[in-house]
């Protein structure tokens, strides 16, 4: 367990923001937040998985809805730790700790909020590696763990508990029913989670991970290096295109936003085409028409100058972007992994293609 | 139809006079600090060289001006200000003023009130409107002798229903009360919006001091015609529009100066490239239009949505530093002190300028002190400057073909008559006022920015389209001569009924039909 510094927050936003792979909301708003409670004398401590007793009990966090709406209804530490009080009254027990479901994009910070009103340590770990759309495609999930109970807390004093669900997909489909009354955002508490369960089924150390990422991203401005060159050394990345943003084209189905953005290439690429396909967050990738990579392995797309990721509800015609592959975590790439966050399960018909050598899969990145 | 445009830069006060697609007279002057006096010199110059008649006949005077942006940027003649944040019980915990460098906001801060009320992206109300806190919070203002109040409400651009009960009850309690309602300036996103409010509000005094001086400076000239004020966006607003959102003419700098050379040149789509003392700047030029940024802008340290230019700048001006054996252009620069530094100025420091005047480009200071440059010096540092401009202008190109490039600035002898990816470099006469002219031919434009659900994708864009034009014309276009120059629809994420944000601009020339 070691203190998470003021100055860990900033690199932190940046991190998780690239770790977003185009989704999961700017972590801005949240990061004012944790800013404003550091500087009235907060600090939240940030705890190794592998210290985590096999009984203790976890809250992983999650605030849940439309990013958009998320720019007028700003995030709230007293708001995301309402579910979690809900969650230890329905339960008759306190929790031990607090995790996020998704390291990328706002959501990085969620246990931070938690952290600093309830004291709960945070877990260095997540359940994605990244961000993705729905309650079915995290590492617990895939490993057939109990989805429920759920609590979910809006502004008003409206509190849903969510006791029994069917499957991962039908806890999905209710909690984005109620999230959706509220008014499209509101603040949960996931199926509570064993020390056990965490060390075992978690994406351990990926707090520690984008507080790197956005370290380096920073160092190398600072230095006048290429920051997109540093993101990739720091994260055993691969660069995939650099090019101009020539055409974007979205639509949303089934509340998701999806579609495709075409770029040309400059540079080295000069005369190569690239087109990236998302729901949410970038899913597949075409090489001059040929897929060269998909979901699980992280697609982002950066601003070639600043290294500042770029999300899918941000892409504009013109922008001079880098396309880079980060590894996914070894558990999204197994079998049922890729069953569950493959391209398949973006409606994209294709196998699961990485651009990593798969020799390792046990491999945990960190 | 003849126009005037003047730019009231930090340094000079440029003027011009146009008619149709002619530079008639231009004249510069330097800028005063009382503003008044420049525009007095700058406009009596200029009517000076036209005949009296001609001047009269005048059909819009357009001011540009860096004045407002200059003045949160220094921190200079800002009021204080009451917020009003309509929204609880929700953003409790990130009040107004919260992303502001502290030293701006202990100047603006007068009091900060959220109370609850605010609206749903789908119009429902959050919670009732808490109006007796509104009347509570506005007699508080009035005890501190507070004026100028900005108000912001959750999605207030969709529903702007409470602002406007906000602004009814804070004039019945405020005498003379200046008030900024955030949704007729914003965007989604309550931050943002909420800040270019505060920063409207702040700047309510200097708006009307300022404008007031440039009708004076107007009337007093003997001219007649309407004034206007040049925006963010390369369009003009009424001077009554420009003393109440003074915000709207914080970035007009730029984008005239590359809206001047697209009408010096007689082009609409091509890359301009403004090369200065220090830097070249590449912007792309998009139906007359330069094409925006995307990032969120920070105006003196504080977070906006505007929309400004997206250039590129790039270590190459008339003062960069050359290496001894010409490989090395810049990064270092002399900066604006290439006047006693560049060796053709009896300085001791070899500069882009001195190569470009061994190389016969261009005639300055004695050109004899750089007669003596090894010719493979010249040549090699010539060829590399053409290669860092050539290599920017491709990072900014954004489709294959070869486009025009616009030479201008002060330092535009360094770019080579042949750039690769260019079909054509032309060198824009007159393009030391390019501002002044950008301004002068600065049309009307209105923008609408909403969220819809529950209509179709047509009957979205055909009522934002509906509602931009009724913009634009309030604003002075003709409404004949509107066009649609922008249109973009994104489908929302996570947001049941088809719900699409739709952004929309039209533009159309000044006048009445």
């Amino acid at each position: 367990m070691r203190p998470i510094e003021r100055d860990e927050l900033e690199p932190l936003a940046t991190g998780a923001w690239i770790l977003g792979t185009g989704g999961g909301g700017s972590p801005y708003l949240s990061y004012l937040n944790m800013c404003n409670l550091y500087a009235d004398g907060s600090q939240v401590n940030l705890m190794d998985p592998a210290d985590l007793a096999d009984d203790a009990l976890v809250a992983v966090v999650s605030n849940m809805g439309a990013p958009l709406v998320g720019q007028e209804r700003l995030s709230d530490p007293a708001f995301a730790a309402k579910p979690v009080r809900m969650m230890e009254e329905y339960l008759g027990r306190r929790f031990d700790a607090v995790m996020s479901v998704e390291i990328g994009g706002g959501n990085a910070f969620q246990p931070l909020l938690v952290g600093a009103v309830t004291g709960l340590p945070v877990v260095d770990a997540d359940a994605m590696g990244r961000a993705y759309p729905e309650a079915q495609m995290t590492s617990f999930a895939i490993a057939d763990l109990p989805m429920f109970p759920l609590t979910l807390a809006d502004i008003r004093d409206n509190e849903v508990i969510v006791a029994r669900a069917a499957s991962w997909k039908w806890m999905e489909r209710i909690s984005r029913k109620v999230c959706t009354e509220v008014g499209s955002i509101a603040a949960t508490c996931k199926a509570p989670r064993s020390g056990a369960e965490v060390k075992a089924h978690g994406i351990l150390y990926t707090t520690t991970q984008a507080i790197a990422l956005g370290r380096e991203v920073r160092r190398a401005r600072r230095a006048h290096e290429d920051p997109v060159a540093a993101i990739l050394t720091a994260a055993n990345g691969k660069l995939l295109f650099r090019g101009k943003i020539a055409d974007v084209q979205r639509r949303t189905t089934e509340g998701f936003l999806r579609g495709t953005a075409r770029m040309e290439g400059i540079d080295d690429d000069r005369g190569i085409r690239f087109e990236v396909a998302f729901q949410n967050e970038y899913a597949v990738g075409w090489r001059d028409g040929r897929v060269v990579v998909t979901t699980p392995d992280l697609i982002c797309l950066l601003d070639s100058v600043s290294g500042e990721a770029i999300g899918t509800e941000s892409l504009r015609y013109g922008q001079r972007v880098s396309v880079i592959a980060l590894p996914a975590p070894a558990i999204l790439r197994t079998p049922k992994g890729i069953a569950h966050v493959g391209p398949r399960a973006f409606g994209h018909d294709t196998d699961y293609v990485t651009v990593f050598d798969d020799a390792d899969p046990t491999e945990q990145r960190s | 139809m003849r126009r005037i445009g003047i730019d009231v830069g930090g340094t000079n006060t440029d003027a011009v006079l146009i008619d149709g697609n002619l530079v008639l007279v231009a004249v510069k002057t330097a800028t005063t600090a009382d503003v008044l006096g420049g525009v007095r010199t700058a406009l009596s110059k200029l009517l000076a060289e036209t005949a009296s008649e001609q001047g009269r006949r005048v059909a819009a005077v357009v001011i540009g001006t860096t004045h407002f942006t200059n003045a949160v940027i220094e921190r200079r003649a800002l009021q204080r200000v009451g917020a009003l944040r309509i929204g609880l019980p929700a953003s409790a915990s990130l009040p107004p003023f919260v992303d502001w460098p502290e030293d701006l906001a202990a100047l603006v801060r007068g009091q900060v009130h959220m109370v609850a009320g605010g609206h749903e992206y789908d119009g429902r109300a959050i919670v009732p409107l808490d109006v007796g806190a509104i009347r509570d919070a506005a007699r508080r203002m009035a005890d501190a002798g507070l004026t100028a109040v900005g108000v912001t409400s959750v999605f207030s651009p969709l529903t702007p229903e409470c602002e406007r009960e906000a602004e009814r009850i804070l004039a019945e309690e405020i005498p003379n009360a200046n008030i900024t309602l955030s949704h007729e300036l914003g965007r989604i996103g309550l931050l943002e919006r909420e800040n270019v409010t505060l920063l409207n509000a702040c700047l309510q005094d200097l708006a009307h001091e300022t404008v007031a001086a440039f009708t004076e400076a107007l009337r007093g000239s003997g001219l007649s015609a309407p004034l206007f004020l040049t925006q963010n966006d390369g369009t003009i607003m009424r001077a009554e529009a420009a003393s109440r959102f003074p915000v709207w003419s914080f970035a007009s700098g730029p984008t005239n100066s590359m809206r001047g050379a697209a009408f010096l040149s007689g082009l609409n789509d091509a890359v301009v490239v403004d090369v200065g003392g220090t830097t070249s700047d590449i912007g792309y030029l998009k139906g007359g239009f330069p094409r925006e940024a995307n990032a969120a802008v920070a105006i003196g340290g504080v977070r906006t949505l505007f929309r400004m230019p997206d250039l590129l700048s790039i270590g190459l001006g008339g003062g960069t530093e050359v290496s001894a054996d010409g490989v090395h252009i810049g990064p270092r620069s002399v900066g604006f002190r290439l006047l006693e530094k560049g060796l053709v100025f009896g300085g001791d420091t070899l500069t882009a300028t001195d190569i470009a005047c061994a190389a016969g480009r261009v005639d300055l200071g004695q050109r004899t002190r750089v007669a003596g440059l090894p010719s493979g010096l010249v040549t090699r540092s010539l060829a590399r400057m053409g290669d860092m401009i050539a290599e920017g202008v491709d990072r900014m190109k954004t489709e294959a073909g070869d486009v025009p490039l616009l030479a201008v600035g002060g330092g535009s002898f360094l770019i080579p008559d042949q750039v690769e990816g260019c079909n054509q470099v032309i060198r824009v006469e007159h393009h030391a006022v390019a501002n002044a002219v950008g301004a002068a031919i600065a049309q009307v434009s209105g923008e609408v920015d909403q969220i819809f659900s529950n209509v179709t994708r047509d009957q979205a864009i055909a009522a934002a389209q509906t509602e931009a034009e009724g913009r634009a014309v309030a604003a002075g276009a003709k409404r004949g001569s509107l066009k649609l120059v922008e249109m973009e629809d994104i489908p929302l994420s996570y947001l049941p009924g088809d719900a699409r944000r739709v952004r929309v601009r039209m533009i159309g020339d000044i006048g009445s039909d």
